[in-house]
């Protein structure tokens, strides 16, 4: 199967997956905007379809929303594909993804650590690069650094 | 300090479990990763791993950082192998702006991933057989590294920091005896490896200690998204530089070593392999070489247009990826990296399951992690 069969069943799947405009995927990865509420759904249909390979997961603040990019791959016909989930400002929430890949789980708590984005079904959701106590999630466009001893 | 592993678990028996802390200073950590073990005896029952003890803020630092900056900054995540974040940041850059680099370039940039392929592998010979009690490996690790070291001073200037690359291209060009130097280097790294199988890799108390110590299965490595050397000792032939290509990859001849039984001496002996086909590589590039451009024509100010990418190499730990997201300005809108030591480590709280405390210390050495990538 290539990229363009996997695209057309999922959306004939998952009426509310939508494509993403291409003009700014500079990667030639093909991307499908999907809602926050079956995301979980459509990475386990991935799974079983063949795109079982999560290479990457990762949250970038737009400042009006969060994203949360997912990009899968199949190692036996090297099809890449990625997944976007928008989600709101406030209380940004999806699916974690952990329990169908286990290599989600240290990229879900980066995300959790540094933008602040909560993955509801996580086995272990707690802060993994900054100390336990920090304030604040850096990586959003919004975050104030406190002055410390340095300043 | 994070809390590891704090409920009380008890044994078979009903016995009480035993803590132990491990890191974040000790010697075969490879760094300041921390461990905490639950000991049922000399069984581990639970692993947990803490990081974040050399967390330097990188995805955040790139943001306040031009370009060009970031292929400098980029020096940092896995300081063993420069040159191969190098060329993974200085592509994501030009597939953004739809710039390639002169064949010169690409050939050069070739030879100088593979050769840092070759000293990674040189130090996790001689780490991994330090970390199982071997000393002397490490010192024949260390002599080859030096000779990689001092061919890349001499093109870049820096020894550990090279920097060397550029958007569009290299610093500068090679140094007119560098090709010379270079075929002498491979010429005596393959006699040198003859010395290698007979010190450690036929040494009996060497393959007691990781003969089926810490297997991985198929399952695990899909399922943990490992990548590198650490799938294909398992025996799953995937390698970007084949089945993904880059760069000038699919240009040259060599081959991807696959193992099957997926324990540590399968990885070590994967990487020894790898390490025969990089000299390959790099012997096949010096032939290639032709004189030219090694700088593409790119804009004084780096502004890539708006957009985002998301680009795969393989570095000699697994995939080295850079998300970046481009506003049109002149620096990263976001930058993220998909380290392979932070992803392939993950497997460690269960792969450690079972084994003895001794067996943590070679499970752990055969991932191969840097911390500078695990916590950037």
């Amino acid at each position: 199967m290539d990229a363009q069969e996997y695209l057309t069943k999922i959306k004939a799947k998952f009426p509310d997956v939508t494509d993403v405009p291409v003009e700014k995927l500079k990667d030639g990865i093909p991307a499908l905007s999907c809602p926050a509420a079956s995301l979980f759904e459509v990475v386990k249909y991935l799974k079983e379809e063949g795109l079982n390979f999560l290479l990457n997961l990762c949250g970038t603040d737009y400042k009006e929303y969060f994203e949360v990019i997912y990009h899968f791959t199949s190692l036996e016909n090297k099809v890449k594909l990625a997944l976007k989930v928008k989600l709101p400002r406030e209380k940004p929430a999806v699916a974690s993804i952990t329990p169908l890949h286990a290599g989600a789980d240290w990229q879900e708590r980066e995300a959790f650590d540094l933008l602040g984005i909560d993955f509801p079904g996580h086995p272990n959701l707690k802060r993994i690069l900054l100390p336990e106590d920090w304030e604040g999630h850096p990586l959003r466009k919004d975050y104030e650094r406190k002055p410390d001893q340095y300043d | 300090m994070t809390d590891l592993c704090k409920e009380n678990i008890k044994d078979k028996d009903g016995f009480e479990t035993m803590y132990l802390n491990m890191g974040p200073q000790h010697p075969s950590t490879h760094g300041v990763l921390r461990l905490g073990l639950v000991l049922d005896g000399e069984m581990i029952v639970k692993a947990e791993a803490d990081l974040g003890y050399l967390h330097r803020g990188m995805e955040k630092l790139a943001e306040k950082r031009t370009y060009q900056a970031n292929i400098a900054l980029s020096d940092r995540y896995d300081y063993v192998c420069s040159m191969n974040n190098n060329f993974a940041v200085a592509l994501a850059i030009e597939k953004l702006m739809g710039v390639e680099a002169p064949k010169r370039a690409q050939y050069i940039r070739i030879i100088m991933a593979e050769l840092n392929r070759v000293v990674n592998h040189m130090l996790f010979f001689g780490f991994f057989a330090m970390d199982i009690g071997a000393t002397t490996a490490l010192m024949f690790g260390f002599r080859e590294r030096e000779q990689v070291i001092e061919l890349f001073e001499s093109v870049s200037g820096a020894r550990l920091t090279y920097n060397y690359f550029r958007v569009g291209g290299v610093a500068r060009d090679l140094p007119s005896d560098f090709v010379q130097k270079t075929k002498a280097f491979i010429k005596l790294m393959r006699e040198r490896l003859k010395d290698y199988d007979i010190l450690v890799t036929d040494n009996v108390i060497f393959r007691d200690r990781t003969e089926g110590v810490g297997v991985f299965t198929k399952e695990d490595c899909l399922n943990y998204s490992m990548t590198g050397p650490m799938i294909r000792a398992c025996g799953i032939k995937y390698d970007i530089r084949k089945d993904d290509t880059y760069s000038l990859y699919n240009e040259f001849d060599f081959e991807v070593p696959v193992l099957k039984n997926g324990d540590c001496f399968d990885r070590y002996q994967q990487r020894m392999l790898e390490l025969r086909e990089s000299l390959k590589i790099v012997e096949q590039a010096l032939e290639k070489l032709e004189p030219g451009d090694i700088q593409a024509k790119v804009p004084k100010v780096i502004k890539p247009p708006a957009g985002e990418a998301y680009v795969r190499t393989e570095s000699p730990k697994g995939e080295l990826s850079v998300y970046l997201v481009s506003d049109g300005s002149a620096n990263p809108y976001r930058f993220h990296l998909r380290a392979p030591s932070f992803i392939n480590l993950q497997i460690l709280q269960k792969a450690l399951v079972g084994f003895k405390v001794a067996d943590v210390i070679a499970i752990l050495g055969s991932i191969d992690i840097v911390l500078g990538e695990v916590d950037r």
